[in-house]
């Protein structure tokens, strides 16, 4: 008997047709839990370096996680691997949602995409029955409106469908996956899921998910019920409202946006709005939203409210959840929410990133205003901001005139279109487009977040270390009295003795060694969630949140029956961190891809910079590279690795 | 005929507070496993959160009585402007669809107040709740003896109103009489 996973996956091989329920080797979830751990598995396994995104042989992995389908609150993720198009590295972005929990009731832990169908088909997964269908008459339909659509035809509302619009059909390079509320967007899954014909996956599932120790598990869920409960009820003082509770940011819930419109950049990260929050706007924002939503939602088993069902004035109704609720009115420099509201529906049907697409539209707006864009580029485009954003993202996703060089991101248009475009390129790391944040003094612990990470987007990545300095002595203190996620006491030492200003301040402070410390930790927790299918709000990305080190390792041996201890839990994260890694250098991946954008802050430290990497690495125990050594990887039994990086001369043999 | 105190158990739904997450189901079914908790599986449960995202209908519905036939006259539910199947909202276990039957037997699934010895303080559903959708409430009353069962059930939904049941404001209302 299996336990929490399901132990088999679904392999389609989508040029034959053939359809294959797999058992997998129980041995893998000692080895790499599950979700993100044992996807990278199967990447590293089966997906040579010089596979291309749309080359066939690339994998397009929709992946549960180890407690999907457990009653642990919040466990909802789908994690969607596949090389991007955009970094060519190995991306997994991931959705809430109700998908990933139906999927391990009928009775599957992942479904393997290979090869490309000859036609656009969707997948029909309802418990052992899997059918690939015919979706032609799906084509350019958005990517809500299809899921509807499909469980129409199927006549199964309960089916949860996860589905790509025009853009992801036409391989916009910032094509997201949609599911309800929910969506997959960074780095271009959708894209690869349109390079391989597949409109949409549909499935429903009426099987079991056993427990090992069921009642054990109720128990300890007692407890983070309790903390989250008590969180619901304490928001953290002293810090700013986005940050004191738990969930993903309740951006539909609180209609306060100061911070983000006077502190995050306006057009293509490139205007700081200091007065913006005046009672105008204000008025503004707060009624457009209020008016606008119809019903605050979750994702499957999760008591918070990130999500909203919308019905702007004027557009048909869709969801909408976080930042993506105000991004564009950002980028376009509108200051009217409404212009929000009204674009993200069309651009949720499209099925397109919210973090990226906005800035690609404002850069070629710059491109235009500079004289790099031309009239000719323009023909036809209304000449109002708003206008214009939303002819812009129609030639993005139908990838018509200059939409057709846009929708392959900044990165690549600012070389394509040349003529010194690639100046107004200030604001990708390794190709991808990033928060628009551009600060004053260099932030450690940021730099290195920014520059290391897997995940190539700061808000996975960071979170359970505050912010900034609390200004206060009392306020250092209030803060770690009752902060039980540390994994070492030593963290509250550090928040006590970080201040706003002088010689304890950043850049200086935390040091090289504290801020390693500080990042492995966060970094840890976000691979610890991706591979249990947690949400990042309900644990990694937030302050004090209900889940964490210490009571991670007690729920997953209740879940699995596999008895793990913290080190034990530290030591599998490691292992697929360590994988990954290894498998993104295989790609190219080095120490000199490692850096956040030049003018992300004004004040820069190169040395102190270069001095954060290479202690960082060696804490990971990597080469200054960047690459981990083989006495790291024989630590993490991947002697396989260390192999394979020495056999392509990656790591020298017999040296570090 | 004599008559006798009855406890009647009552979970008030306010379905306008409902997010939708169907934790209630998932607690529900892994109550019902045997030994609990040892699975989880929505499909067995007693309690079933009825969705149209794109309609704003989030609605949790308790397993009713077994129909051993499928019924004759069926309703039509307009809510906000939308037409709805004539068995959208039934909370019957009955032949005319795979709901609220357990999934490998096709056996008829009943909400039991999550009935046990000791009795729990309140039904599983209600405690996993945290949005304060689900309310239990009990209160005696005076019946008489022979009448063990009442099968009375009482239901609501905002502008749903269809010709046989009764529909309060806001919320749902199910009311359910155990001895
Ligand atoms: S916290 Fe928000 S985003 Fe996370 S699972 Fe819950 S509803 Fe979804
Ligand atoms: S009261 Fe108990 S049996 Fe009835 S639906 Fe709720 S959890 Fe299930
Ligand atoms: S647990 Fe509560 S909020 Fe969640 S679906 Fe059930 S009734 Fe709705």
């Amino acid at each position: 008997m299996r336990y929490a996973e399901t132990g088999y996956n679904l392999e389609i091989d989508l040029a034959t047709g053939n359809i294959e329920r797999v058992e997998t080797d129980p041995r893998l979830m000692e080895l790499h839990l599950g979700g993100l751990g044992t996807n990278v598995k199967m990447h590293w396994d089966r997906v040579p370096p010089e596979t291309k995104a749309f080359d066939p042989e690339n994998l397009l992995i929709f992946s549960t996680g180890l407690l999907n389908g457990t009653p642990a609150y919040s466990a909802n993720r789908t994690l969607v691997t596949f090389i991007s198009p955009q970094s060519h590295l190995l991306a997994y972005p991931m959705m809430g949602g109700f998908w990933s929990a139906e999927l391990k009731y009928a009775g599957y832990d992942k479904v393997i995409f290979r090869n490309k169908s000859p036609k656009l088909v969707y997948i029909w997964i309802n418990n052992d029955k899997v059918e690939i269908r015919d979706a032609t008459h799906l084509k350019g339909k958005g990517a809500l409106e299809t899921q509807d659509l499909i469980r129409e035809e199927l006549k199964e509302p309960r089916a949860q469908v996860a589905a790509i619009g025009l853009a992801g059909e036409n391989r916009v390079f910032t094509a997201s996956i949609e599911q309800g509320r929910s969506s997959a967007s960074r780095l271009g899954g959708g894209a690869v899921m349109g390079d391989k014909n597949i409109k949409a996956v549909a499935v429903r599932g009426t099987k079991d998910v056993y427990l090992a120790r069921g009642a054990e598990f109720m128990q300890l869920m007692e407890e983070v019920t309790e903390y989250i409960n008590f969180r619901n009820t304490n928001p953290i003082p002293d810090v700013m409202t986005i940050l004191s509770g738990i969930g993903s940011p309740q951006e539909m819930k609180h209609t306060d946006e100061k911070w983000h419109t006077e502190n995050f950049m306006w057009g293509n990260a490139r205007t700081r709005r200091r007065d913006f929050w005046n009672k105008k706007n204000e008025e503004n924002w707060t009624s457009t939203q209020l008016e606008s939503i119809t019903r605050l939602i979750s994702c499957f088993n999760c008591p918070q409210q990130c999500g909203a069902l919308v019905s702007p004035e004027g557009v048909s109704r869709y969801m909408m959840k976080c930042f993506g609720k105000l991004t564009y009115s950002m980028a376009a420099y509108v200051d009217d929410l409404g212009f929000n509201f009204r674009i993200l529906q069309r651009a949720t049907e499209y099925g397109v990133d919210s973090f990226s697409t906005p800035q690609i539209l404002a850069f070629a707006v710059e491109l235009y205003e500079a004289g790099i864009l031309t009239d000719k580029d323009f023909e036809g485009c209304p000449p109002d901001k708003e206008g214009r954003f939303f002819w812009l993202l129609d030639r993005v996703a139908r990838r018509e005139g200059i939409g057709d060089i846009l929708a392959d991101g900044v990165y690549y248009a600012a070389r394509k279109i040349g003529k010194g475009a690639e100046k107004f390129d200030h604001n990708t790391i390794k190709k991808h487009e990033q928060l628009p944040l551009k600060l004053g003094m260099l932030d450690p612990i940021y730099f290195l977040m920014y520059s290391t990470n897997e995940k190539i987007s700061i808000t996975q990545i960071e979170g359970n270390f505050p912010q900034s300095a609390f200004p206060t002595r009392e306020q250092r203190e209030a803060f770690v009295k009752d902060w039980i996620q540390v994994p070492d006491e030593r963290f509250k030492q550090y928040i006590l003795d970080w201040e706003p200003r002088g010689d304890h301040a950043i850049p200086y402070f935390p040091t090289p060694e504290m801020c390693s410390e500080i990042v492995d930790w966060m970094e840890m927790l976000h691979n610890i969630d991706d591979a249990l299918g947690l949400c990042a709000g309900m644990s990694s990305f937030c302050l004090k949140p209900p889940y964490h080190i210490h009571n991670y390792p007690k729920l997953i041996s209740a879940a699995t029956g596999m008895d793990i201890d913290e080190a034990g839990l530290k030591k599998i994260v490691n292992r697929s961190r360590n994988l990954h890694r290894a498998f993104n250098n295989e790609r190219g991946l080095r120490r000199a891809d490692e850096k956040p954008p030049e003018d992300h802050w004004k004040r820069r430290f190169p040395e102190l910079e270069e001095k954060l990497l290479s202690t960082y690495y060696k804490f990971k125990g990597w080469n200054l590279d960047g690459v981990p050594t083989r006495e790291r990887l024989m630590e993490l039994d991947l002697g396989y690795v260390a192999e394979d990086l020495e056999k392509r001369g990656i790591l020298e043999v017999g040296k570090n | 005929m004599a008559k006798i105190k009855k406890k009647i158990k009552t979970i008030k739904v306010d379905a306008d507070k409902c997010n939708g997450c169907r934790a209630c189901e998932i607690v529900c079914s892994g109550y019902h496993s045997t030994p609990k908790y040892s699975s989880i599986n929505p499909a067995r449960s007693r309690i079933h959160v009825i969705s149209h995202r794109m309609k704003n209908i989030w609605l949790p519905v308790f397993a009713g009585e077994y129909a051993p036939a499928e019924c004759m006259g069926r309703d039509k539910y307009v809510i906000d402007g939308k037409e709805y199947d004539e068995c959208s909202f039934c909370r019957a276990s009955c032949p005319s669809r795979d709901f609220f039957k357990e999934p490998d037997s096709g056996l008829p699934l009943k909400c039991d107040m999550c009935e046990s010895d000791p009795p729990l303080s309140t039904p599983m559903c209600v405690q996993k709740c945290l949005n304060n959708v689900l309310t239990y409430e009990e209160r005696e009353e005076e019946v008489e003896e022979e009448e063990v069962k009442v099968e009375d059930v009482e239901t609501g939904l905002g502008s749903m109103i269809p010709a046989r049941q009764t529909w309060t404001s806001d919320c749902i209302i199910g009311v359910y009489s155990l001895t």
